[in-house]
């Protein structure tokens, strides 16, 4: 196997996006469900309940395109 | 009328996909005659095709190999979503050349070079990575717009245009027409669920201008990328580095405002024993670029992702068979419509956060005095 410092680049920019998904599908899915909990609880806030979760799920989000954006520099330098 | 919008959707997506496939074809046509001809064969208009391809070819031959089909249509996206001297438009013009508007060259006169020859130094070692600031420390102020600039100008316009449109109103003031109402509306939202709330009424007609102006800018320059042809300036790291480098200033701006220059430069400290400081001065002042610069990259990286991954499934088409069509367009089409939905979001957020930060400049002005019991008393009467 040749292992060039370019091979390596990729391999470890592949398992890094992995891994950032990873992380945000269990943040968000974290998010979700509390978010239907609390709809469940009371129906009548499901307008705030979802203008909060959108936010929160696009600050999530921002955080792991954090690591995409590594991922992304590794792949492409 | 639901209908009528989605038949254009549609004929817009694969009116993009015929233009990818027609300079597709003309880039792999010419790369098969450039060993066969010179380079001056095509007098059209599309000089850097034909010779970025003819280099291609060139390089090929030297290199000995083919460039597969996927590499080749990687690098195709990539050259597209990428900022740029010049601005292709992919009309697909008969006969199939594409129209470049040579922006770089048009404004030529903003390449200042303060001593003869200086953009043409070459990059030390140390500054590699940053070749930009490197030849801007050499004398070589090149101010030319680029196909960023022009897609933020093409935004303005589109703003001032829907504005200026929407602004019809009766003798008594009233709005009237559907657009001015739809202006009405979202103006009304910015100011009553993002500036108000976390600015408060006293400074909020302050900001609402800036955060305003802020989030539409940025909605319209998210989806004009998602029009075929166009190209989403929020989707290059220097134009979300000035709106976060702008933000950043008025936060301050607020905070000195609100506080006094002593009462900001006390808030540096963090309220820690005086011998703390040493430590706590630098991670303070850490943490004033931390929030913009999560605002930039949350921004950059969801634009510049989303829209390669609707190139990258629409390339499918061509690094597989013709018949790829049938997986990739309803792909494409479904990450179109969340593309759509994040845009107006990460304009959102962007509004939202920009109105958080300052809010809490804002705010580090009502720590100091304990005004609530005068504040209470007042409004008693």
């Amino acid at each position: 196997m040749n292992l060039t410092s370019a091979a390596l680049a990729y391999l470890g920019s592949g398992l890094g996006a992995g891994l950032a998904i990873i992380g945000a599908g269990l943040g968000i899915g974290k998010l979700a469900a509390s978010a239907m909990d609390g709809i469940a609880r009371q129906p009548s806030a499901v307008g705030d309940i979802r203008g909060s979760m959108i936010v929160a799920a696009g600050l999530i989000e921002g955080a792991t395109f954090f690591a995409l954006v590594i991922c992304i520099l590794l792949a492409v330098k | 009328m639901k209908r009528v919008l989605g038949v254009i959707m549609l004929s817009a997506m694969l009116g993009s996909g015929a233009v990818f496939a027609a300079e597709q074809e003309q880039q792999v046509g010419e790369q098969a005659e450039a060993p066969a001809a010179a380079e001056p064969m095509h007098e059209g208009a599309a000089h850097h095709v034909a010779v970025g391809a003819a280099h291609e070819g060139g390089a090929h031959q030297v290199a000995g190999h083919e460039e597969s089909k996927s590499s080749e249509t990687a690098h195709h996206i990539l050259h597209h979503v990428a900022d740029g001297e010049d601005f292709e438009l992919e009309i697909p013009v008969p006969p199939y050349h594409l129209l470049t508007v040579p922006i770089a060259s048009w404004f030529s006169f903003l390449k200042i070079e303060r001593t003869p020859g200086a953009c043409g130094k070459p990059v030390p070692a140390a500054m590699e990575s940053i070749p930009g600031v490197s030849s801007w420390l050499d004398g070589c102020w090149d101010l030319r717009p680029t196909k960023a600039i022009l897609m933020m100008w093409t935004a303005t316009a589109l703003l001032f245009l829907t504005v200026f449109l929407g602004r019809k109103r009766d003798a008594n003031g009233v709005p009237k027409g559907l657009l001015t109402h739809l202006v009405e509306v979202l103006v009304l939202y910015v100011r009553d669920e993002i500036v108000v709330p976390n600015i408060g009424k006293a400074e909020a007609p302050r900001y609402t201008p800036y955060i305003t102006s802020l989030f539409f800018f940025v909605l319209f320059m998210n989806w004009l990328g998602l029009i075929p042809g166009m190209f989403a300036a929020t989707g290059v790291l220097a134009v979300t580095t000035a709106l976060a480098v702008l933000t950043f200033v008025l936060t301050q701006v607020a905070g000195i405002r609100s506080a006094g220059l002593k009462g900001y430069l006390a808030h540096l400290t963090g309220g820690v024993p005086a011998f703390l400081w040493v430590i706590m001065i630098p991670v303070e002042v850490l943490g004033l670029f931390t929030k913009p610069f999560a605002l930039l990259v949350r921004l950059f990286a969801n634009m510049l992702g989303g829209h390669l991954v609707v190139f990258f499934l629409l390339g499918l088409i061509f690094m597989w068979a013709l018949g790829a069509v049938a997986v990739a367009l309803p792909l494409t089409i479904a990450i179109y419509m969340l593309e759509i939905f994040v845009g107006i979001l990460q304009a959102y957020l962007f509004a939202l956060l920009t109105s958080l930060f300052i809010g809490q400049g804002v705010a580090m002005g009502h720590h100091g005095h304990d005004d609530h019991a005068e504040h209470a008393a007042e409004h008693a009467h």
